[in-house]
């Protein structure tokens, strides 16, 4: 191997907070070679994120290196003075960063940000920086580049502006990228497309690549190498090969095991066939209204625009099995959801429980709060946080009158919590005090406490790491065969739904696609676009 | 498959809870109050000041309200110096004859009372209006606020005397001079509402989308259940930080209307009556009537002012 473009030396990064020391990043030694993809995986808090920024001097107080040495092209980078550390990056040191809403200056056109950077870092005149810049567009794979290089980056979708962000991190032919999570804001499609730019954009000028990322599948298909970290050390390095299909460390192969593939098949449980099935969905539709201006109002000019987010969509749900649905952002799932637990009136259609409109007043609304619970995506905004546990917990069972003998709503609060595999002395607690995961259940206690039979589960994982993912999924799934629970399971995560679902429908702008059994769906997909996004799906099962 | 392990020190120091006292001892707010010596100085003075103001019968050197005891010839008796009738004053006497301090310490009573329940009537007044609007939103919302943006862009003190005004010309004049310190609190208070109405309307409108509300809707909670035990305990983070700001200013307001005679009346002189009648000896020699409960107004309102000021940013997280 030739010498390394970037060497890391037993890195530490140290937080000197009010508790105490907080080592984010413990002694973390690695080199990237010239032209190399290597790829940083890892949960949240496992110091990877913090590695990039040591490497590009952006670590804030209180955080400092502590000890270790950065040697960028042989050359100790860690104690740079501000000015030299600034012609590095950008120069030398390219970065992409997960969020591309943030990353361009929304008050300049593309080509203006792009020239800008050129010129800083490479003698060019105006005229040639600007055909440079619409070379590089071109190759990030954005059409007619001559006449979109004026545009505003809101002009651009999401995975369109990622690609600009990485002309933008090339734009000086840097040697090495730091890509941050670069994929993890933007739907799988156009996830599958960035990744590919990446590579192949840097395979052909040379640049290594240091790809951050929470998501294996994303590195099985990208990286040459890899590292595996976890709370702020190291535990595995390898090639990608390697490190996925032979683990070595424990941890590694319990990551490895919790990621759902969708290639997974999952034994299911035969659902009982019922007459009807639970939950019945006829043609729902919902518009939502474009608030007209003022003036327009005052006018009464134009006619106010509707947006149509859910159209005419029809499934129907077996008492005791999960549909899952699947979609992009924008697709219309969450509103679907929310028109079926009560939040969103639908704008046609009906939503039958057991036969009962749940729109329908009297009866139907009754059941309806009877029966029909939701768990939500953000654990951290789904939980009142000024209540403590058990009254998050109480609050179906005061709401819809369950119980009023205090000491008998405590044992059943206590008794959710042990089936969610939690403390019942969390009850005095704050929602504050658990973790993400620990949230998670605690809502779905909340959701159990009125011992529903159907539960919308918006996202419920999507917020968490993977291993936490696995236990929910398991928790959710204990908690359906001991209650005979039927779920509508919403995900963009086709590997969830192949886990968990019995029945799948796909949803694409507004429109149910496609609808069927799980693995006919996977395994043999009619609609083009259902196949699209199974192809678009990064997954460690096609490492090779 | 158990529970996930504890992740971090502060969750296993987190696995037995607490009694309320360590919780609060433990809490950012203390630790952040005790690293800002400013606001240490600033709650001492304050609390010195509220705790004399209180107990002013039992500190007071002299109850200044009381005729009998009130002596011409103690009259303009320079500070820490005996008047001819052999009293001695610390802050020395007035006019009539009124030890300085007595004085001050009942009028900080009154500058204080009427402070904080004009600032509570306006926290209570602006609070419900502003949950009113921020969860209603459409049309309530526009009145409601439409009406605050008017009254934001008088002048407080001139709301405050329009009010008085009218009050004056209701209430007959026998009974004016028992319920003055009422309109005066009622005057403040209506003054001030606007600013609480605005805060709680727009914590409202980020509250009352977030997921915690959802569940309690899908799970039929009633609609003023869900505003007062869900909505308005997590907006009460920055109304805290207006009343403690909107006290000190209140307590301007009522001290700048008895400076201008349409406050309390004579009989029960406020930190602005006192004020009022030092002015008129202030060039001709006798300061002290004047400086004592100017310094102590200055001194109570910036106290209370520059804990509000803490306050902000320490319950701010990001200024962290």
């Amino acid at each position: 191997m030739a010498a390394p473009l970037l060497s890391i030396r037993d890195l530490t990064v140290e937080f000197h907070l009010r508790r105490g020391i907080f080592t984010a990043v413990d002694g973390v030694s690695f080199d990237i070679a010239p032209g190399e993809i290597l790829g940083v995986v890892g949960e949240s808090g496992a110091g990877k994120s913090m590695t990039g920024s040591a490497i590009i001097g952006l670590i804030d107080r209180p955080g400092r290196i502590s000890r270790g040495e950065i040697l960028f092209q042989g050359k100790p980078i860690q104690n740079l003075p501000v000015e030299e550390m600034n012609r590095l990056r950008g120069k030398k040191i390219g970065m992409v960063f997960q969020d591309p809403l943030t990353s361009l200056n929304p008050l300049y056109t593309i080509g203006h940000q792009l020239v800008e950077t050129i010129r800083r870092h490479l003698p060019m005149t105006q005229e040639q920086a600007r055909e440079r810049a619409i070379a590089l567009l071109g190759e990030a794979g954005i059409p007619s580049p001559a006449e979109r290089i004026d545009s505003y980056p809101h002009q651009f979708s999401g995975g369109m502006r990622q690609r600009v962000v990485i002309s933008l991190a090339l734009a000086a032919e840097p040697d090495l990228i730091i890509a941050d999570e670069p994929t993890s804001a933007l739907d799988v499609s156009v996830q599958a497309q960035i990744i590919k730019v990446l590579k192949r954009l840097c395979e052909s000028r040379g640049a290594a690549v240091m790809l951050i990322t929470h998501d294996m599948g994303v590195i099985a298909e990208t990286a040459n190498r890899m590292i595996v970290m976890n709370r702020g050390k190291i535990v595995e390095t390898g090639s990608v090969g390697d490190v996925i299909k032979r683990p070595r460390e424990d941890y590694t192969q319990r990551l490895i095991k919790a990621i759902p593939s969708i290639r997974d098949e999952t034994i299911r449980h035969a659902v009982p066939a019922a007459d009807r099935p639970l939950v019945e969905v006829d043609k729902l539709t919902c518009d939502f209204m474009l608030s007209k201006s003022t003036l327009d109002r005052l006018l009464g000019g134009a006619r106010s625009k509707t947006i149509r987010a859910v159209n005419e969509v029809s499934f129907s749900i077996p008492k005791g099995s999960t549909y899952g649905l699947v979609g992009e952002s924008g697709s219309g799932k969450s509103t679907c959801a929310r028109m079926m637990v009560g939040l969103i009136r639908p704008t046609g259609g009906r939503v039958l429980l057991d036969g009962d409109d749940v729109w329908a007043p009297g009866a139907g609304s009754q059941k309806r709060r009877r029966r029909v619970q939701m768990i939500f995506q953000d654990p951290y905004a789904s939980l009142n946080p000024r209540w403590m546990v058990g009254d998050i917990i109480a609050e179906p069972i005061r709401a819809l009158k369950l119980a009023s003998n205090r000491a008998e709503i405590e044992d059943r609060v206590a008794d959710l919590l042990e089936r969610v595999r939690l403390d019942p002395a969390s009850m005095k607690k704050f929602p504050h005090e658990f973790s993400g995961g620990q949230r998670q259940r605690i809502a779905i206690a909340r959701a159990l406490s009125s011992q529903p039979e159907f539960i919308v589960c918006d996202e419920p994982t999507s917020a968490l790491d993977v291993s936490v993912q696995a236990q929910v999924l398991e928790l959710m799934r204990k908690l359906q065969d001991e209650y005979g629970l039927t779920y509508l399971l919403i995900s963009h995560n086709l590997a969830v739904v192949r886990q968990m679902a019995d029945n799948v429908g796909v949803l694409h702008g507004g429109v149910l696609v496609e609808n069927g059994p799980v693995d006919q769906i996977f395994d043999d997909p009619q609609a083009s676009y259902t196949r699209m996004l199974l192809d678009a799906v990064p997954d460690i099962s096609r490492v090779n | 498959m158990s529970t996930t392990p504890p992740e971090s020190a502060a969750q296993i120091a987190a696995s037995t809870p607490p009694g309320w006292f360590r919780r609060a001892a433990q809490s950012d707010i203390l630790y952040s109050f005790r690293r800002s010596p400013i606001a240490m100085v600033a709650a001492f003075v304050t609390a010195v000041l509220v705790l004399a103001a209180v107990f002013a019968p039992f500190i007071a050197p002299y109850n200044p309200f009381d005729p009998s005891s009130l002596n011409l010839m103690d009259g303009f008796t320079p500070p820490m110096s005996s008047s001819f009738a052999g009293n001695y004053f610390l802050l020395g006497s007035d006019n009539q004859g009124r030890d300085v301090l007595s004085t001050i310490l009942y009028g900080s009573r009154v500058s204080l009372f009427v402070g904080i329940s004009a600032t509570l009537f306006a926290l209570t007044l602006g609070t419900a209006l502003g949950l009113a609007a921020g969860y209603a939103g459409g049309r309530i919302d526009s009145v409601i606020m439409r009406i605050a943006d008017i009254q934001l862009s008088f002048p407080a003190i001139l709301i405050a005397l329009l009010i008085f005004g009218i009050a004056r010309g209701i209430i007959p004049p026998s009974r004016q001079e028992g319920m003055a310190i009422a309109v005066l609190i009622l005057a403040i208070g209506l003054s001030n509402w606007a600013q609480f109405a605005r805060t709680v309307r727009g914590a409202t409108m980020v509250e009352r989308q977030k997921d915690y509300v959802s569940a309690a809707r899908i799970m039929g909670v009633g609609r003023f259940t869900i505003l007062f035990r869900h909505v308005l305990p997590n907006t009460l983070g920055p109304v805290l930080v207006i009343a403690t700001i909107g006290l000190a200013l209140a307590i301007i307001e009522e001290a700048t209307l008895s400076f201008l005679g349409v406050g309390v009346p004579p009989t029960q002189p406020s930190l602005g009556t006192l004020i009022r009648i030092g002015q008129q000896f202030l060039f001709s020699g006798e300061w002290w009537i004047l400086f004592f409960p100017a310094v102590t107004l200055i001194a109570l309102a910036l106290a209370v002012n520059l804990l509000g000021d803490w306050l902000r940013d320490a319950l701010n997280p990001r200024l962290r």
